[in-house]
């Protein structure tokens, strides 16, 4: 999760390497997150919605993750839909079950926000613990196998090394305007304070992107992403793929076959 | 303003991916070798701007910084926020997988409209002249990506219209903000590194 794009030392992850998810092949992973959010995005009824979302749970337990951290995480992205999903069952047109101060509110539209809700949360809870647990570097080589250009991945092997950089020379210029007494508030001071900060921490950038291109130079780079690390596919990551791709299909028979319908 | 998996129908999600895998292969042709490593370095500046919280009345937002990230990145702003967004939805759990795409679109084309309605202007040697380009860049990114999202959530469906106008309505004390911090931000590099402004990375 977060710890990893904000900490580059490995060791503080706990249990790496040791759960069942995160022994498989990262492409494996990356595959199945993307499989299974195609899945459940063209899903509709209750019955398969729900058991994606329990999907989702048992591999935030399968990948070994804090499930009370996660959750909150997960509780915060609803915050930001929430208004638009409590607008939905009045502004969707249909039967109405309920009025909210003169507001009809309808079946039709409480069904479709809590779709939206479920597959929202399953695909979220899915990517977070097939992709998320992965080192940024594991998932930017295993991109890169995936045929992903690889000046992308370049770029985003950067971008992941320099996060971490850069967010601590932020809050650094943070404490020294905190220690000069600056508080934040609703003024133009405020904003032009923030401004000059993003505009320091710019140029700071810039001219750190010119040493490292210098240091790069220097040992001769030639613009070939070089991976050092071999990945091997391995019969769990067969029988993962398997599995996976079973309860994607599973899900999608519920839905199309009318198994579950109500 | 991230969307998530599952709002939006799927002729939206396959034209923002269309669009967006448009876009990035672009910036990526724009983008030399020599270049990777200013534009990861402001990439992840960027990335860490947009966790900054700034006060707007009794709460606060994050930034953005669209406008600005065009500006300076050009074209490349298609991959280097793309980087940003996935990361959000993996990491972080903000966004979607199947929206990427959309969300890409919606954030990094309102940044290369503002690149090529104010690299002009901000690269005037005035610095204040520069600033008020900015602040216009600012605004204007800010507008363009609320019209995008209000425009794929209104294309999903009739119901989405009013939570559409809703962003829109709820963003304008942003663009204003977005505003005065873009013009600071440039009111500084111009007198600082002009380059910043002139390098398209």
């Amino acid at each position: 999760m977060a710890h990893q794009v904000f900490a580059v030392d490995a060791e503080e992850i706990p249990d790496r390497g040791r759960t069942i998810v995160r022994r498989l092949d990262p492409r494996a992973r990356i595959l199945a997150a993307c499989g299974f959010a195609v899945a459940v995005v063209a899903l509709k009824s209750f019955a398969p919605l729900l058991l994606a979302l329990a999907g989702g749970l048992v591999l935030m337990r399968l990948a070994d993750m804090e499930p009370l951290p996660t959750l909150k995480r997960v509780a915060m992205m609803d915050g930001f839909i929430v208004f638009m999903l409590v607008l939905l069952p009045f502004t969707t047109p249909g039967e109405t079950v309920l009025t909210v101060a003169g507001f009809p509110a309808t079946r039709e539209g409480f069904v479709l926000a809590a779709q939206i809700a479920l597959k929202a949360n399953a695909i979220v809870l899915a990517a977070m613990a097939l992709v998320g647990t992965m080192e940024p570097v594991t998932l930017g080589h295993a991109l890169y196998r995936l045929k992903v250009p690889e000046n992308l991945v370049h770029l985003m092997l950067f971008t992941v090394r320099y996060i971490d950089v850069i967010h601590q020379e932020y809050q650094r210029m943070r404490l020294a305007m905190r220690a000069r007494g600056f508080r934040p508030a609703n003024t133009r001071h405020t904003y032009t304070s923030f401004g000059y900060l993003i505009g320091m921490m710019l140029v700071r950038a810039l001219e750190r992107s010119e040493r490292i291109l210098a240091a790069m130079k220097c040992r001769g780079f030639s613009g070939r992403l070089e991976v050092l690390d071999t990945l091997r596919y391995h019969r769990r990551d067969a029988a993962f793929a398997v599995v996976a791709a079973l309860f994607a299909g599973a899900l999608l028979f519920m839905e199309f076959a009318d198994v579950a319908a109500f | 303003m991230h969307i998530v998996d599952g709002a939006l129908s799927t002729e939206v999600v396959i034209a923002g991916g269309v669009l967006a895998a448009g876009g990035i292969a672009l910036g990526l042709k724009r983008l030399p070798v020599e270049k990777i490593p200013a534009a990861g370095v402001l990439s992840a500046t960027f990335f860490v701007a947009s966790l900054v919280h700034v006060p707007v009345g009794p709460s606060s937002v994050h930034l953005i910084m669209n406008g600005l990230a065009g500006l300076i990145l050009g074209w490349a702003a298609f991959p280097a926020l793309f980087i940003g967004l996935l990361l959000q939805a993996v990491f972080f759990g903000f966004g979607g997988i199947t929206v990427l795409g959309v969300n890409t679109f919606n954030i990094a084309f309102p940044a290369v409209l503002a690149y090529y309605a104010t690299r002009r202007g901000c690269a005037n040697p005035n610095p204040k002249v520069a600033a008020a380009w900015a602040a216009f860049g600012g605004a204007f990114a800010i507008a363009a990506t609320t019209a995008c999202v209000a425009v794929a959530l209104a294309v999903s469906g009739e119901q989405f219209v009013p939570a559409a106008k809703l962003v829109f309505v709820t963003h304008i004390p942003i663009m204003a903000i977005e505003a005065a911090i873009s013009a600071a931000v440039v009111f500084l590099a111009a007198r600082v590194k002009p380059e910043l402004l002139r390098s398209e990375v």
